[in-house]
């Protein structure tokens, strides 16, 4: 059984009640603008760069920071998506349902890999990431953005490119779109 | 829901067989990558046990579970404690003993794959018993077809050939109608099986009048083992009318399919150079026959069913 001072992470299922707004989509663009620049700031540039979207939340992030990128620089960068159900730490636990297949056509070998999530609460998903990349590949460097830090971690993993903080009880969702960043539970009724 | 066992194609129904296909998705891009194996049924053993001959089957049950990071226990009769007259039930319970989590069993009698749970709890995948059922081949045709020409909804499939005797005719008619494809059995009446006017099929021993309406002929091979109470006067025959020559495959609609489980009795139920044409797609049912299991293998496995807790969606 779980410990009651770490209990598991909430199952998600049912529907989604928005309590709060974190951000709107301005703020969600104006952070990805931000991001983008310090993207290219840390690596000096675009070369050996490319982009992983985590399946699903990170995917459409991922590919706004590439148009970013494109319009800035002038340059394409290579965007991949990246399913890591298979590598979950907690298969055989919970019902995993894989949503869209992995799409990673280019070899990941000496390249700065940017993994790119909607939320970083745990850490597991980018746990399961990181070994999910080196069967692509032994990248230069591995490094992550993600639009919502909720805290909460149980793994040593900290992201490089953070669209905004934001404290959270355990028991809460946050929900990342384009229109804007939403802060509830889940339930069956509202609670 | 996911099903506890695979023994027939009844136990998964239409959402089990749609869940098994989207996940081959997923298996596709894997097989696809350089290093094609992912961690996600570490620490779990699966158990093949082949009671009766297999190549393909067999050897893609193992590279399906060594691909998903399982182990494997393998089973051959020939050099097993059957040949000193072990039971079934003993085998199985030692082999449950050992700390399995599946079971892949082959068996040469009808129904082996359902007195299993009398005597373990584990998992059950039937991969083929008898002439009833074979559930994963039925699968992987499903998926072959759906790569190729979409949704099965409304196709026409004709499955030829000695349909009495097919554990492979059995599942896949029961998995096409499922996914909403019409289904014809083309066969000699004395290679029809007995209980067919139960099934929700056409059936006609006309072989050259559904030629040019099918979406799909199906051959099945002719089981020659299986042909000593003469159910057909001679092979040249049955070659001659129901065996699909290069000529009535310039019958077929140029988009449809030909299809056959393997292995091919070349001159017989297929003949000349008709696997070689770009109709068929024999070699990708080989290919797919990894994917698919692999898929029935996570599904059994990787679903966290047993802890019954509610599906979840990664945030």
């Amino acid at each position: 059984m779980a410990d009651p001072e770490r209990p598991d992470t909430p199952l998600h299922g049912g529907v989604f009640y928005a309590r709060s707004e974190i951000m709107n989509a301005d703020g969600v663009r104006r952070a990805l603008w931000r991001m983008s620049h310090e993207i290219l700031e840390q690596n000096r540039g675009l070369s050996n760069l490319v982009l992983v979207g985590l399946e699903t939340g990170g995917v459409h992030l991922a590919r706004k920071l590439a148009e970013n990128l494109l319009e800035i620089e002038k340059q394409d960068v290579p965007v991949g998506t990246l399913n890591v159900a298979f590598y979950r730490d907690d298969i055989g636990i919970r019902q995993v349902i894989p949503g869209n297949p992995t799409e990673l056509s280019f070899d990941l070998s000496s390249q700065i890999v940017v993994l790119v999530d909607d939320v970083l609460f745990t850490g597991r998903t980018i746990r399961a990431a990181m070994d999910a990349i080196v069967d692509f590949g032994r990248p230069a460097a591995v490094q992550l953005a993600v639009m919502i830090d909720r805290g909460h971690r149980e793994l040593p993993i900290r992201p490089d490119y953070v669209g905004k903080n934001v404290p959270t009880r355990r028991d809460e969702v946050v929900d990342v779109t384009e229109s804007g960043v939403l802060l509830g539970v889940m339930g069956g009724v509202d609670p | 829901m996911t099903a506890k066992h695979i023994r027939g194609i009844d136990d998964l129904g239409k959402s089990g067989i749609e869940d098994i296909l989207s996940l081959s998705d997923h298996f596709h891009e894997v097989n696809a990558r350089r290093i094609p194996k992912v961690p996600a049924l570490r620490g779990k053993t699966i158990a093949l046990l082949f009671y009766e001959d297999s190549t393909r089957t067999r050897l893609s049950f193992e590279t399906a579970s060594k691909r998903l990071s399982a182990d494997t226990l393998n089973f051959s009769i020939a050099s097993s404690s059957v040949k000193k007259g072990e039971s079934l039930r003993d085998t199985i319970e030692t082999v449950s003993a050992m700390g399995v989590d599946a079971i892949v069993v082959r068996h040469g009698s009808s129904g082996v794959p359902w007195l299993l749970p009398r005597w373990t709890d584990v998992a059950i995948i039937n991969a083929g018993d008898g002439a009833h059922e074979h559930p994963t081949q039925a699968l992987l045709d499903c998926y072959t077809i759906r790569n190729q020409i979409g949704s099965l909804v409304g196709k026409k499939i004709s499955i030829v050939g000695d349909v009495r005797h097919s554990r492979v005719a059995r599942s896949n008619v029961k998995a096409f109608l499922a996914l909403g494809a019409s289904v014809t059995l083309v066969a000699p009446k004395t290679l029809m099986p007995v209980e067919v006017e139960s099934w929700e099929v056409e059936t006609t021993d006309q072989f050259d009048s559904i030629i040019g309406e099918s979406d799909v002929l199906y051959m099945l091979r002719m089981q020659l083992e299986r042909q000593q109470n003469s159910f057909v006067p001679s092979l040249r025959e049955y070659a001659n009318e129901y065996g699909l020559t290069e000529s009535r495959a310039k019958e077929m609609k140029s988009e449809s399919l030909i299809m056959h489980p393997g292995p091919m009795n070349r001159g017989v139920e297929i003949s000349g150079n008709v696997p070689e044409l770009s109709q068929s797609v024999i070699t990708d049912q080989v290919a797919n026959g990894v994917i698919i299991r692999m898929s029935a293998l996570y599904h059994l496995l990787g679903s966290g069913s047993e802890n019954n807790l509610e599906s979840y969606v990664d945030e």
